[in-house]
């Protein structure tokens, strides 16, 4: 290490320093010019940071101060773009600076584990599009249309506010410390880190989670396919045209990966003009007109069959389609808005924000809201690809800022556009939409009724206007859709055909929105099925060796059986649910997802506590303090308030009691077995809420205990085992940052002049 | 004209491999590279066998989706 010039492998100031190979350019910018490069401030660059601010800041004034009758769309998109660019310049250079200390100098597992297969040293741009496609989905599309429901400002806020600070740290943590352990997943660090308790709670809280959360979403897709012959018609199909995908990529002409996704994309618009016309048709509309619980029944059993299909059947061909619309689609929306720059009329705060019983989902603003967007502010669900996924392609250390914090940026920011586009519609359409059917009554006529008697400033909805909409997208009706979903395809219907078509292709946008947010959440719900059984799997092979063989049928498809069963019954809880399914349902996804996100953030925190870097700790711990009391203080509500609307073990006894003064109807429930219904959902759902948050204050304990652990350890000097695997020299070298620095230029030319026989160590590793 | 139609192509060609890239879709052409720089003996697998192989282990290793 002696003979390596210092200067030329960067200052000697990171701990554990490696030596790469003097015959090279170094692998990494000298730290000194890095250093000055940041801290040099041109004019050029203080006009720029200036403008940026000056912008974000006129924009968080027009949004949150100024109090007109209409506020611009684009007033979302400055000051959302540009908080997000300066939390990326200063906020993250300050994680990066005194948390992660990156070290390009070290070989990242890509490099020094690279097999060509699942380690892949990736560009990093490329990555950053790949990691943000297998993060992003239905999640920050639905939980701001619900959120809606409080107005505009605190949704907005929460995502803005919440991915810069919460969100996107954890992102970007968990992958930098995956990587730094050859990609290992979530639950291997939180074993390491916390033990055998800690970790078992973190793995049982884990599977339950993505139990709730796959029920949820699919639960979203029923609620949006429910007699809708259309949409049932052009969603079902993309089932033979994944499986045709998948035949002629295995078959036919196999690794042609673009030429199929475009073919299989044709494919589907045609499905999306077809269903149309199938469901005008009378036997289409015979044959397509389902109702929730069949629909229900339909994806759990193709739930199941997926699961246990080969993955080049149907799960990869879906994945390739459904990646190729998610970027497509993303792209579409961020255009048309900025093109058609809607006027929104939904006020700052509405009458719900200061009231409990909003007819979209129950509770105050705090903590509900902050549970109801999970998806683009902080969600728990990433933390399990940012560790295990990502980190194996990541090229150089540097990068993890731009692709995990960055990426995570990015999906707040279509959190952002799902929000803009719901709150585009007429505020009367929402709430007759979002409203269970047992508070609309399911007609236009009651629907409009009840909406005029919320007594809500400006909304005066006619029943003319509920069955004309329905009529312009090409359903049924629009009352009572709930889910988020079909109020996001009419809000983008709505801005797109002022850009493209007019009223004329407003069905066909909305069942085009329809169709996108159906496929990525089946693909969730098919993967979200896959790693759950290998998890289950897992665990049931402590007990039972034989259930470890991955490839033993019977093992793989019971524990397929068990998982779908259990998301199953979920699904069909919230289904059948008197109350409405999505309203009492959705805050469970929203704490289930949120308590992921406070275990990834305490193994961050165990992590960077055995680091030694105690004076910053508070970057971590801040999100997870957040996490932990808007989750516990939302679980305790729904576990203990005397509200009936609220507390699941509260709306238990009234219905109970009900149900024993021998009365045949309760609240929105007509029938005695409604009334029975809702006692056994109530109790399910207390129950569950009961065991998430005991899991993770276990999980929460544990890390704070490490912490002292360490904290203690530090003081005394004693020696802090290091999870992270061993330093290994780099070979190679790539910018960090979308576009390369001066000094990365210079040395980028350096390498470009290395012959390429020297830049890679020759065999030996295989 | 011609220059704008030529840049045209290239942004356009960018973007596809850009798309391709974040797809997988050069995960063959990756592979050789890999085969080649490291110096296998063996002959590397043929493009069929090796979507065939991703795709199959795949099947035991399944990577999330999120929401």
């Amino acid at each position: 290490m002696a003979e390596t010039p210092e200067r030329r492998n960067g200052s000697s100031r990171r701990e554990g320093a490696v030596a790469t190979d003097p015959v090279l350019p170094p692998a990494a910018v000298d730290e000194d010019v890095r250093e000055a490069e940041e801290r040099k401030w041109t004019p050029g660059k203080i006009a720029l940071w200036g403008a940026i601010a000056l912008l974000g800041g006129v924009a968080w004034f027009m949004l949150a101060v100024i109090r007109g009758e209409t506020v611009n769309a684009m007033w979302f998109v400055f000051a959302s773009v540009c908080t997000y660019l300066i939390a990326y310049r200063f906020y993250s250079k300050v994680i990066e600076r005194y948390i992660t200390k990156p070290d390009d100098r070290r070989a990242t597992p890509a490099e020094y584990k690279a097999d060509g297969k699942d380690y892949v040293r990736t560009d990093r741009n490329v990555l950053f599009g790949h990691h943000f496609a297998a993060i992003a989905g239905a999640g920050p599309l639905v939980g701001p249309v619900l959120a809606a429901q409080m107005g505009y400002l605190p949704g907005t806020i929460w995502i803005i506010v919440g991915v810069v600070l919460a969100g996107a740290v954890q992102d970007y943590l968990v992958m930098f410390f995956s990587m730094r352990r050859g990609g290992r997943s979530l639950g291997q660090m939180a074993r390491e880190e916390f033990g055998v308790v800690g970790g078992t709670a973190a793995l049982i809280a884990t599977l339950l989670i993505m139990v709730i959360i796959v029920a949820i979403l699919a639960l979203v897709v029923v609620n949006a396919l429910g007699e809708s012959p259309w949409g049932v018609f052009s969603v079902g199909m993309t089932i033979p045209i994944a499986l045709f995908m998948g035949i002629y990529l295995r078959y036919l002409r196999p690794g042609k990966v673009m030429e199929v996704s475009i073919i299989g994309f044709v494919l589907l618009m045609a499905a999306i003009i077809g269903g149309g016309i199938v469901a005008e048709t009378p036997w289409g509309a015979d044959i397509f007109t389902l109702d929730r619980v069949t629909i229900a029944w339909g994806i759990i059993i193709y739930g199941f069959i997926a699961a246990i299909l080969p993955v080049w059947l149907l799960l990869a061909p879906r994945d390739y389609l459904s990646t190729f619309m998610k970027i497509g689609v993303i792209v579409m929306l961020a255009v048309a808005i900025i093109a058609v720059r809607p006027e929104i009329s939904v006020p700052a705060f509405s009458e719900f924000a200061s009231r409990e019983n909003g007819p979209v989902f129950p509770g105050a603003l705090f903590p509900f809201l902050f549970v109801t967007i999970a998806c683009g502010a902080l969600s728990g669900f990433h933390a399990l690809i940012s560790s295990g996924t990502t980190p194996k392609l990541v090229e150089k250390e540097r990068q993890t800022r731009f692709i995990g914090y960055g990426g995570m940026l990015m999906e707040s920011f279509v959190a952002i556009m799902a929000l803009v586009a719901a709150i585009s519609i007429d505020r009367g359409l929402y709430f007759a939409m979002n409203a269970p059917a047992a508070l609309t009554g399911g007609t236009v006529e009651t629907a409009a009724t009840w909406v005029n008697s919320l007594g809500l400033t400006g909304v005066n909805i006619s029943p003319d206007l509920l069955s004309q909409t329905a009529e312009n997208v090409g359903e049924e009706s629009v009352v009572s859709r709930t889910g988020g979903a079909p109020t996001l395809a009419l809000g983008l219907a709505h801005i797109m055909q002022q850009f493209i078509g007019g009223t004329a292709m407003m069905a066909f946008w909305y069942h085009f929105a329809i169709m996108f947010e159906a496929l990525f959440i089946l693909t969730a719900v098919d993967a979200g099925t896959r790693v759950a059984r290998f998890m289950l799997q897992d665990s049931i092979g402590n007990f039972v060796p034989k259930f470890k063989e991955h490839s033993w049928r019977p093992g793989a498809w019971i524990c397929t059986a068990i998982m779908v069963a259990a998301w199953g019954a979920v699904l069909l809880m919230g289904v059948t649910d008197p109350l409405g399914g999505i309203n009492t349902l959705f805050p469970l996804f929203g704490i289930a997802n949120q308590l992921l996100a406070a275990i990834a953030l305490s193994v961050c925190l165990a992590i960077v506590a055995k680091r030694g870097t105690f004076k910053y700790l508070w970057i971590v711990a801040l999100p997870l303090a957040f996490a932990a009391v808007v989750t516990i203080t939302a679980s305790y509500q729904k576990i203990f308030s005397p509200v009936p609307a609220v507390g699941y073990f509260a709306n238990n006894a009234a219905f109970s009691k009900a149900l024993a003064e021998g009365k045949t109807e309760f609240g929105t429930a007509r029938t005695v077995t409604a009334m029975e219904a809702v006692v056994r959902n109530t109790a399910i759902q207390g129950w569950l809420s009961v065991i998430f948050v005991v899991l993770s204050i276990i999980v929460i304990a544990t890390a704070v205990l490490a912490t002292v652990k360490a904290f203690r350890s530090r003081a005394a000097g004693t020696a802090i085992t290091d999870t992270e695997d061993p330093a290994r020299p780099s070979r190679v070298f790539a910018p960090s940052g979308l576009v390369p620095t001066p000094a990365e230029r210079q040395l980028l030319a350096e390498w470009e002049k290395v012959p390429a026989d020297l830049r890679f160590e020759r065999a030996g590793h295989h | 004209m011609s220059t704008g139609l030529a840049a045209l192509s290239t942004g356009f060609k960018g973007f596809a491999r850009y798309l391709g890239g974040v797809l997988g879709a050069d995960a063959y052409t990756k592979y050789l590279e890999h085969h080649r720089q490291a110096g296998h003996r063996e002959p590397p697998m043929t493009e069929r066998e090796f979507w065939r192989d991703r795709t199959d282990r795949q099947d035991s290793n399944p990577q999330g989706r999120c929401c």
